[in-house]
Formats: structure tokens, sequence, C-alpha cells
């Protein structure tokens, strides 16, 4: 396998692969190192075809020298043709990635299928994390199927179906009062102290490296071909970056021919400290406190945000927030022309879609794909209020006569 | 007057492995900054740059980050707690 070592993205110096994410010289990120430049893409290619049906058909891109023990079946989730949706924005083709369809659904499954599987084979029997929501249902569930003890710590004011579809598995919660940046400062601190792998701490390179499945399974799906642009959420900037990476690696060993695709990210207004930096022209973002429904992304201490303003604009994207009220019609435009109930954060990104697509940043010849993280089911208050349905008496007359006040359909 | 800081496991191999230190007689978060420095040789490189510190390390008064405070100006006071970490994780 050709994974190497843990590198700076800052000073290029290399570590060991074991549980560390951060470089002890310049304190910035440790990301995995591979050396692909062996690889031969039509072999890697038939590799890949013969390879499980989960995000371990993509082994020779992920941290590991031997394949680890499957857990929870993860990714190859469909990509979807959604005409009705590219007729509404006046664009060709618009595809979405529907990480919806993951064990926990949302696209955090392919995160914790990799971190997990790297904390065992360090050794490790406890795993932890600080989460939004979609992490922590992704933690507990693959942490009880693995056996492993495990600690989830959320902000206390997270959705109840969050954390009831994360109690469920039997883990520790914890529900700490503040924001999610505040978990994650705890997160860090008690990373120090204690021999327990935090997904998105001390073994965060690895975790991180699960996100490039996406872009590895659109290639794929796309016969091993590329989208014009992908529009993403960002919340960290880590699986925005980590999308781009995916193609980029594949671009590297000719797997895949073409460019980069343009990448937009998508914030909501209530929490956007790379769209403001992306404005305001900043390569660093400066920290906000978030007030959104948008709970998923809801970091406004991002620790990725230099590379996703990096990415935006090396590919000639953009970085986009939308309003709550945004939000919502996003949710329901998705869903009603595509038949994908989503999230707040999914209803962020197609809102953004839609805001570019007004904007008259896409070309009507395009292919988009809209990466959809996560299921409406789990963040049920952001439509609430919104759908009416009608009470009727059990009879033919009363039916006919409800109908009889909505022309469409009565035909 | 002093203040107490927390230092990252990423950091005690420049601070002799101490976990917590004590820093006196500092009225902001660079005057506690500069007893470090003065204090632990090569601290100053690693996380600092160009007089100011690098963008992937986060400092907390009392847990808030001192980008929602004054920066390198936020006042300390006795007994107040500092604490240096990487900004590198979560999401």
């Amino acid at each position: 396998m050709p994974v190497q070592a843990l590198q700076c993205k800052e000073c290029r110096e290399t570590y060991p692969l074991d549980a560390r994410y951060v470089c002890e010289r310049c304190f910035g990120p440790l990301e995995v190192a591979y050396g692909l430049d062996g690889l031969d893409p039509e072999e890697t290619k038939r590799r890949i075809q013969a390879g499980p049906q989960s995000i371990w058909r993509y082994a020779d891109f992920l941290p590991f020298e031997r394949p680890p023990a499957p857990g929870l079946p993860v990714g190859l989730t469909p990509l979807q043709k959604a005409p009705r949706l590219a007729e509404r924005l006046g664009v060709r083709e618009v595809w979405v990635k529907n990480d919806t369809a993951n064990p926990t659904h949302s696209f955090k499954d392919r995160v914790v299928a990799v971190a997990l599987a790297k904390a065992q084979e360090l050794g490790y029997r406890v795993v932890a994390c600080a989460s939004t929501g979609n992490l922590a249902n992704a933690v507990a569930a693959h942490a009880a199927a693995a056996g492993l003890e495990s600690y989830v710590f959320i902000p206390a004011d997270l959705e109840e179906q969050k954390v009831l579809a994360t109690g469920v598995y039997g883990t520790h919660l914890v529900a700490v009062q503040g924001t999610y940046d505040d978990v994650n400062r705890l997160c860090t601190e008690l990373s120090a102290d204690r021999d327990w792998a935090f997904v998105n701490v001390n073994v965060r390179p690895y975790y991180a490296e699960g996100s490039k499945t996406i872009a590895f399974e659109i290639a794929e799906q796309l016969a091993f071909g590329l989208p014009d642009r992908v529009v993403a959420p960002i919340a960290s900037g880590s699986l925005f970056t980590k999308i781009a990476r995916g193609f980029e690696e594949w671009l590297g060993i000719g797997l895949i021919e073409g460019e980069l695709p343009v990448f937009n990210g998508a914030q909501a207004s209530g929490c956007s400290p790379v769209a403001q930096a992306f404005e305001a022209g900043n390569d660093v973002c400066r920290p906000v406190r978030p007030d959104t429904i948008a709970k998923s992304l809801a970091i406004g201490n991002p620790a990725d945000g230099p590379y996703a303003l990096d990415l935006a604009r090396r590919s000639g994207g953009a970085i986009d927030s939308v309003t709550d009220e945004e939000i919502r019609a996003g949710i329901r435009l998705l869903a009603e022309t595509t038949g994908i109930f989503t999230e707040t954060a999914g209803g962020v990104t197609t809102a953004v879609l839609s805001k570019i697509a007004e904007r008259g940043d896409l070309d009507p010849d395009e292919r988009v794909v809209l990466a959809i993280t996560g299921d409406g089911l789990k963040t049920l208050d952001a439509v609430r209020g919104t759908v009416d349905a009608r009470q009727i008496e059990p009879s033919v007359a009363a039916f006919e006569e409800a109908i009889a006040e909505e022309p469409v359909l009565a035909l | 007057m002093s203040v107490t800081v927390k230092i990252p496991t990423q950091l005690r191999n420049v601070t002799g492995g101490d976990t917590e230190t004590m820093v006196d007689g500092a009225t902001t978060v660079g005057d506690v900054l500069d007893g470090l420095y003065d204090r632990y040789d090569g601290l100053r490189d690693r996380i600092a740059e160009d007089g100011d510190l690098r963008r992937f390390v986060n400092v907390y008064v009392g847990g808030e980050d001192i980008r929602f405070l004054e920066g390198l100006d936020t006042p300390v006071e006795d007994g107040d707690e500092v604490t240096i970490l990487p900004a590198v994780a979560g999401g």
C-alpha cells in the first residue's frame, strides 16, 4: 500500500504514522502522505472495480499498510441525476451525491470508518469525538459495531433527533454547556492526557482521509470522469478540501483526466467565518459565534479555513453564505425536485447552488455535483410548521369537499 | 499577581516536560507569552512568527479565545488561567 508518513501541510516536516495531528516544529496540521507515483492507472482501476462495495475499494488511497478489518459498510452512496433541479436552475446537468444513504445517514460514516480502523490498528480501546451531531451518530454506531467504548461530546443545545440517534448505541454522551468550539477546545485538552483516540483530534489526519472517498465515488460513478463544479458545505473545511484532494490524487496518477473542478463552498450566514474571509480577501478566518439552524455546520473557528479559502480561489470558485430562510427553501427545493430530504446542511448547500445560479456564475453547459451530506430526519425542527395536512372525515364526500378547494389535486 | 499557563503536549519538549507554569507580573496575554519565551528556550519560534502568534495556535483566557477579546493585548488578572492549544482539531 502506498501510504508513507504523516507530513506537515505548512513546513513539510514528516512524522511516523501514529496518533498525532500537530507539527511539533511549526504547529501546522499534519496530513497523510502517499507515494502514488508507482501506481499503474489501468491496474489500479481494475483493483478498484474488483474491490468491495464500500469505501474500502479505494484502499490504495487510504492510510493503511494492511487492509483493516471491515466494520459497518460505508460509502458507494448514489450519485443521482437531478434533471428537474437542473431545469429549475438553468444548467445542463446536476448530480446529487446522496450521502444520506450511509449507515448513520451522513457523510461522517466515511471519516469515522477510517478513523476507527486506524484507532484499532494503533491499539486504542476507547474512541471519542467533539461533534455537531452527525459525527456523534457515526462514532457511537461504529464503536458499537466494533465493540469499542466511546465518549461523545456535543453542545448541550443539539437537535433532539441527533442526541437520541447517538445515545441509542450505548455511548457515553456528554452534553457540554457551550458552543461546538468550546466542545472542541475541551476535547483538545482532554486528548493530551487520555489514552483515547479522539477521531477529530489526535487521529484527525486519518479521519480526514475518509472524505476523499466522496471524490473517488463521484469520479467512478461518472465513468472515471469529472464534474465541472462541486458545491459542498463548509464547517471545519475538511470535507471541502479533501474532496479536491481526492480528485487531485487521481488526476496525478492519470486515473482520470481533465481539470480540477471549480469548488463552491456553502456556509450559513449565522456561522460564516470562511465565507466572510473569502469576501474580504483574507487568507485566514476570524472566528465567529454561531447562530444558525444549520447546527451541523456551526463551527465558528474552522481548522481548515485557510485551505478552504485557498481551494475556492485557485479553482475559480467562491464561498457563499445563506440565511436560515434560504436554508429552509433549499431543503424544500431539493426535496421537491429530487425526492431527497436533506438536513439543514444540505439546505445550505442547495441554497448556495441556487444563489450562484441566480448570480449567473453557472455556465449552461456545466455538469454540477451537489454534495448532500446528511438526512432531513435529523433536523425535523427546520421544517416543523411548514407542512399542512388536511384533516377529513373518512368519507368520499369529505374528501371531495376538501379537494374542491385545491383545483390542481382535483385534476 | 500571577497567571497560570497550561501547556499543550506538543510544546512540552521545550518546557522540560512542564504541563503547567506560573507567570508573575504580567498585565496582558502578550506579557504572559513574553514571560514564557524568557523562561523556555525555543518556545517563541514554535508558536510565534513576526511578532504575532502562528495561525494554527489558539490562546484562551478563562476558556475564551483571545480573538474574541483583545488578542495579545487582552488584559489578565491575578488567578487567570491562560491555555495554549493547537488550532487544527475538529470538524
